[in-house]
């Protein structure tokens, strides 16, 4: 195995030997310093507590039943690009466009260059690089293959809430590229890119990011520009719940082992969100803010007890709270949140643009996605704090194998 | 085309199979010399067995799909590999987009004999006149011209064709080359066997080199056509 990048399996990323990242050494105190550190660089940029290790070879498999970067863990940075289709690209085109595009990902997702990289230098560091390809309901129209859409992949139905901005919205066609390494993505997206402009014309791009890679454990919850944890209830990958949750089972046929995608781009507005003490931010929700204990528990995983009251007769997680409204019961009709946070940087008077990128999966949008959505947009106390602002719904192919490429089994 | 039945999805534990040996050796046959060229479809990332690595020349994407549909061998298992080793392969040829006129071919030839291998001519059903190319610094300008004596690939070794430097060359072409496309391509060894492959079409804005025709064979060195064929050469990429 020692030939090609390393298969990642979930439980490596827990051990402390392997984790470990060449960017937090060179964002260390001590590397800042540079030469003028006493003792020199060498012994200076060795920071206490930072892994010698680097694992940017570290690679996700594109082929199988599942397309990558749904299961996978969530990379600390992403993008997310909608397309249009150009006038008069059709079926065959598509498929064209999309053998080139699988090509590009089965390469780069494997540290390999694409072909014809221009810069193949960039393509060594795979660093669990997975890209994900959606279709949107225009697809299938320029396709000619509408009969063959999944029924509920269309926009959305418009809520109260929205205050939809027609840069976010909408999209043909998606790619969604994620890595440990921000280098890695771009030089994806830039490869992806070349190869989708002779079919398409970006409509959106919207990048986000997590926590960096290797600063907490496996499987911890992720924090939202809010403070929140943010995903506490969620399909866990790899249970019998999450696969009767995410991949298609019903349906067109071409679409099993498929999922269909609903990117919603949600702002926070931290201006009023900070006037809130953090009593009522936590009343908002129904959990703690350290913890993310529901009000009724002491752990972030405690079941919460949507009985209990108060000793003067209120429910102690409120009617309204954001967890009460979106909970589901049956954990096959969960919808699988795999979320980014965005900041586009500061307005002139020092306020922020940022929120979160809310990537839902689910088997079927109208039996999973649309029933909490018109919960919460209904009541939901952190609708004070949130607004949707973009809205884009994809239906997400089959994985394929070595040889095939995505979206063959609806256009080949 | 792939059909629906070859698009079946891999079961598990079957796939690294189809990896290593979904390759399709495709003969060319019929030829005066008893040495065969093959392309043999692999993957050549993984972790590969000797026998595979042998074998190991990555035809583009599309090109998998269709060329190994199009062989009945089935998949061959690691032991079959070294008598029919091919000398000749290419790994990763793709060819650039051009409405007409003028274009290029490129991939990594790699010999697996003991011995040199010269590619002596091209041919393509996209092109009635194909050159074999070399990049050079004439004067202090960058042109090409066709190379003399051909491609020479050395024993157990390889030889690049990209932009900028030696590569197959195009001229006359009537037809669209689009992105994705599926272009065959028969490359003509000195000793009169061939090794046929599939080129995939690739959006590529470089290789913008001047032509200069017949330059090595006593012709104008400081003449080009380049100007006048900027167009022909930039394919799809200024449009």
């Amino acid at each position: 195995m020692s030939a090609g990048p390393r298969l990642t399996r979930r439980g490596l990323l827990t051990g402390g030997a392997v984790a470990a990242a060449g960017a937090v050494a060179a964002c260390s105190p001590a590397a800042a310093t540079g030469s003028g550190t006493p003792g020199g660089p060498g012994t200076a940029a060795r920071g206490q507590g930072v892994p010698e290790t680097p694992d940017g070879t570290a690679a996700e498999s594109f082929h199988g039943v599942h397309q990558a970067g749904i299961a996978t863990p969530p990379q600390a940075h992403a993008v997310f690009v909608g397309l249009d289709l150009l006038p008069g690209t059709g079926r065959e085109a598509i498929a064209r466009m999309m053998r080139l595009l699988t090509d590009d990902a089965r390469r780069l997702t494997a540290g390999r260059p694409a072909l014809a990289d221009t810069e193949p230098e960039l393509a060594a560091l795979p660093a669990r690089l997975t890209v994900t390809f959606g279709f949107g309901p225009g697809l299938f129209a320029a396709a000619e293959v509408d009969h063959l859409r999944p029924e509920s992949v269309a926009p959305l139905p418009a809520f109260p809430v929205d205050k939809l901005e027609k840069r976010w919205n909408g999209g043909d066609l998606l790619l969604q590229i994620c890595a440990d390494d921000p280098l890695t993505v771009t030089h994806a997206l830039r490869m992806t890119a070349k190869d989708v402009r002779s079919f398409a014309r970006v409509r959106w791009t919207q990048r986000g990011f997590r926590r960096a890679a290797h600063v907490q454990g496996a499987g911890t919850t992720q924090r939202n520009v809010m403070g929140q944890l943010d995903g506490t209830v969620n399909p866990e990958p790899g249970t019998a719940d999450f696969d009767r949750a995410v991949w298609t089972s019903g349906g067109p046929e071409w679409m099993r082992g498929g999922t269909t995608l609903v990117l919603r781009r949600i702002r926070a507005e931290l201006e009023t969100w900070d006037a809130v003490d953090p009593v009522g931010k936590e009343f908002a929700v129904g959990r703690r803010l350290d913890s993310g204990a529901p009000l009724t528990g002491t752990r972030e995983h405690d079941e919460p007890d949507f009985a209990r009251l108060t000793p003067a007769g209120f429910p102690v997680i409120a009617e309204q709270a954001h967890i009460r409204r979106a909970r589901v019961t049956d954990p096959g009709l969960r919808i699988f949140r795999r979320v980014y946070n965005y900041d586009e940087g500061l307005s002139a008077d020092g306020r922020a643009d940022s929120g979160l990128l809310f990537a839902s999966y689910q088997a079927d949008i109208a039996r999973q996605f649309l029933p909490v959505q018109k919960r919460l947009a209904e009541a939901d106390l952190l609708n004070e704090w949130t607004t949707p602002i973009g809205s884009a719904v994809f239906a997400v192919p089959p994985g394929c194998p070595d040889g095939g490429w995505i979206g063959e089994t609806l256009l080949s | 085309m792939r059909g629906p039945a070859e698009a079946a999805l891999p079961r598990p534990g079957e796939s690294d199979l189809r990896d290593l040996f979904s390759g399709m050796v495709l003969a060319h046959g019929g030829l005066p010399h008893a040495r065969k060229a093959f392309i043999v479809l692999s993957r050549r990332t993984l972790p590969a067995t000797p026998a595979a690595i042998l074998l190991a020349a990555a035809v583009a994407l599309s090109g998998c799909a269709s060329q190994a549909t199009t062989s009945a061998a089935p998949a061959a298992g690691p032991s079959a590999a070294p008598s029919s080793s091919p000398v000749l392969t290419i790994t990763d040829p793709w060819v650039k987009t051009t409405k007409e006129g003028m274009t290029a071919a490129f991939g990594t030839l790699v010999n697996n004999g003991g011995t040199d291998v010269t590619v002596v001519s091209g041919a393509s059903p996209l092109s009635p006149e194909i050159e074999l190319h070399e990049v050079v610094d004439s004067g202090g300008k960058t042109v090409m011209r066709p190379k003399e004596g051909g491609f020479t690939v050395p024993a157990h070794g390889t030889h690049p064709l990209r932009p900028g430097g030696d590569h197959i060359m195009l001229m006359g072409v009537t037809e669209e080359v689009k992105p994705g496309a599926q272009i065959t391509f028969t490359l003509t060894l000195e000793d009169g066997s061939t090794l046929g492959f599939t080129a995939v079409g690739k959006d590529f804005a470089g290789g913008e080199e001047d032509y200069q025709p017949g330059a090595h064979t006593g012709g104008d060195m400081g003449g080009d056509m380049g100007g006048g064929d900027k167009d022909a050469h930039s394919g799809k990429d200024d449009q």
